[in-house]
């Protein structure tokens, strides 16, 4: 057996942590496995244990420039290579460039016989050479316990396991070693885990109503605190992603800008101004309430303002939510081929709810939206539990407000039962919600939406009904009945009756005023007519002034003439014409 | 380059075959520990009482060749590796139980 010049790193170093490159674990683990100790994953069959430890080689190679080994009992290269081209893993390509070795062991019970003493010196050997030929620093001995079902003699093996751990921390390995796991009670089948002594990861995949769902969760880690939740995980195209989701916290900051919501007279509801960025919006409402449309209004208008779009579809296809708003008059193409918009379309049960959790912090890890859209929630329930997605939300939500991006949920209420209860668990998560209803009255059934709250901004108390129009979404205004809020056919009677009482009224004055002109024509004939015999009898007694004046001068004139042709008289006139009479008189009687 | 370095092999234990039947024995171990000498020698007296001429023993040390070891599959050491006509076998352990490494050799029947 080769002892391999020096040791690595020497044993002081404990908190030496090498990271993963796994997506999340590194973070649960706060800053990934123990360096240069053994790390066992434990799982059951299909559990990812494989996929773990490959990926952690690769990234080591790829990323952290830390050749591996691979020593495989149980899958063949070719089949190794194939799983982990399916992760986007080309494991030929890093074995051509020296920083991968795969080795795969294979033994068989039916051509082996024990005679005597042995040790694994032969596998020590292979694992020494390949860590010696591309300089490794990680080794992985993909389920070493498949050993024990084709050696014979347990007790042999289990001390040589023992000693090959002790060999590869010697060497100073950080080594994933995975196992089987036996029931719920046994990490191993056959009892490695005493010799692991640092970290012990467990996997476990689970099949609940058909629904897969995979999670982690840290059974150990000697000197290290670690998250100890169990942590849903996916592996897909690009490898295995853990959701650290405890580990967020609440110190998320919360901007004062605002943002609209593309309906003018909403934002008006919202205290003028639409929602705040980075808020989570509820949007719930019985089916065919117009929740995607008030939806697509502000994805519309996101867009519109450059911001990218997120839109989660677990009920319509894109193309068949693109349709449906087209005949409200919202275009949502453009943003598609722009690549503002992005659809997430798939049925939730596709997979796991921690599945759908995931998909979404990866598909905004690339995508970086402003806006996200999940419509609806409440498909989340036919995968899961209320309380499963309720802290799905919470965690979907805390994740969207540390990235500051503003959320939207639609959540489809039943026909019956009060609007409020059915969301309440989900409610308190958010900012915003938005209640559209269908409100049933005089044989009809009208649209309305009213804002049951919204964090930290002054917002209208009104319900308002409004109307899913060619133009899109209309908020009409608000008619009060004896009833409450008038919708509708009761709106548009109501609307009818101010408007003819208004008509009537504007008639009533104007007739006021044509009787008022009319009076005035009235009077003003009558003045002109007084005015004309007026000026008549005016000119009548003008012209009789005249005339008896002229008489009085014609008279005087007369007089005189007499006066003169009588001329006896003229000189005692002309003396006194008073005395003489009188002196005359007198003398007669005295 | 197998094939080189098995005819560069240490120790090349080998008797020219007198029959065509001859057994093709590969012994591989890992440097001079005392299993493998000892299983050298329990190999040696075996063969010599049951196969008299009629055997080629080939000791691979794989701490010189390792690739060797891979293309075997050798886990375990010692590891006698049997190639008959029709399929491999290995023999795993110092050799001590002559019985089961006779049956292996398919010399004996199993009684």
């Amino acid at each position: 057996m080769t002892r391999r010049k020096t040791p690595r790193r020497p044993s002081s170093s404990r908190l030496r942590k090498i990271p993963t490159g796994i997506q999340g674990l590194d973070e649960i683990t706060g800053g990934g496995l123990p360096g240069g100790r053994p790390t066992l994953v434990s799982g059951g069959a299909g559990a990812g244990k494989t996929m773990f430890g490959l990926e952690f080689l690769v990234r080591g190679a790829t990323q952290y420039g830390e050749p591996g080994v691979f020593i495989s009992f149980e899958e063949t290269i070719p089949d190794l290579a194939e799983n982990a081209l399916s992760l986007g893993f080309d494991l030929h390509r890093l074995v051509a460039e020296k920083k991968l070795f795969l080795d795969h062991v294979s033994i068989s019970r039916a051509e082996i016989s024990e005679t005597g003493e042995f040790d694994l010196d032969g596998l020590f050997v292979r694992i020494a050479d390949a860590v010696r030929r591309v300089g490794a620093r990680r080794v992985v001995l993909d389920t070493v316990e498949a050993l024990f079902a084709e050696l014979p003699n347990a007790r042999i093996l289990r001390a040589e396991i023992r000693r090959l751990f002790g060999w590869l921390k010697q060497q100073g390995l950080t080594t994933v070693i995975t196992a089987e796991r036996e029931g719920h009670d046994k990490l191993t089948r056959h009892g490695i885990e005493e010799f692991v002594s640092d970290c012990v990861i467990l996997l476990d995949h689970r099949i609940r109503e058909e629904i897969s769902t995979r999670r982690l969760r840290i059974v150990k880690y000697r000197g290290s605190t670690h998250g100890t939740n169990e942590y849903p995980f996916l592996i897909d195209e690009n490898g295995i992603s853990v959701l650290p989701i405890s580990s967020l916290g609440l110190d998320h900051a919360a901007p004062n800008i605002r943002i609209s919501t593309g309906i003018t007279r909403l934002d008006g509801m919202l205290g003028g101004r639409g929602f705040f960025r980075g808020s989570s919006i509820l949007l719930s409402g019985t089916s065919g309430a117009g929740k995607t449309s008030v939806a697509s209004h502000f994805v519309d208008a996101a867009c519109r303002r450059g911001e990218r779009c997120l839109y989660f579809a677990f009920e319509e296809s894109p193309t068949q939510i693109v349709r449906n708003m087209r005949s409200i008059g919202i275009d949502l193409n453009p943003w598609v081929s722009k690549g503002l918009l992005q659809f997430q379309a798939a049925r939730p049960t596709y997979g796991g709810i921690e599945q759908h959790l995931l998909v979404t912090h990866k598909c905004v890890s690339s995508f970086k939206p402003g806006v996200v859209v999940v419509d609806p929630i409440t498909n989340l329930l036919l995968v899961s539990t209320l309380g499963e997605v309720r802290s799905m939300l919470t965690r979907m939500v805390d994740f969207l407000k540390t990235e500051q991006i503003t959320a939207v949920f639609t959540s489809l209420t039943a026909g019956s039962g009060t609007l409020e209860a059915n969301e309440a668990d989900v409610s308190s998560l958010m900012d915003t919600w938005l209640l559209l209803r269908t409100i049933e009255a005089g044989g009809e059934l009208n649209r309305a939406l009213y804002v049951l709250k919204s964090r930290g901004m002054d917002h209208s108390n009104q319900i308002r009904e409004f109307l899913l129009t060619y133009d899109g979404l209309r908020l009409r205004d608000v008619y009060l009945g004896p009833d409450g809020v008038l919708t509708g056919s009761a709106r548009l009677a109501q609307e009818g009756r101010e408007k003819a009482a208004d008509t009537s009224r504007h008639q009533h004055l104007a007739s006021r005023k044509r009787e008022l002109e009319r009076k005035r024509g009235i009077f003003e004939a009558r003045i002109s007519m007084l005015r004309g015999e007026f000026e008549v009898e005016q000119e009548i007694l003008r012209r009789s002034i005249t005339e008896s004046k002229l008489l009085d001068a014609e008279l005087l004139q007369d007089r005189g003439q007499m006066v003169r042709s009588r001329d006896a008289d003229a000189d005692a006139y002309k003396k006194g014409p008073s005395d003489p009479p009188a002196r005359k008189r007198g003398n007669g009687h005295v | 380059m197998a094939t080189s370095r098995k005819a560069a092999a240490p120790r090349p234990r080998v008797k020219a075959p007198r029959k065509p039947e001859a057994w093709k024995l590969r012994l591989y171990v890992a440097g001079q520990t005392p299993k493998s000498v000892r299983a050298f020698g329990n190999l040696k007296v075996l063969c010599d009482e049951h196969l008299k001429g009629r055997y080629q023993i080939e000791v691979i040390d794989i701490l010189d060749h390792p690739d060797m070891a891979r293309g075997d599959q050798i886990v375990a050491i010692p590891t006698l590796v049997i190639k008959l006509p029709q399929a491999v076998r290995k023999i795993i352990g110092d050799l001590s139980d002559t019985d089961k490494v006779l049956v292996g050799l398919a010399l004996q029947q199993v009684v």
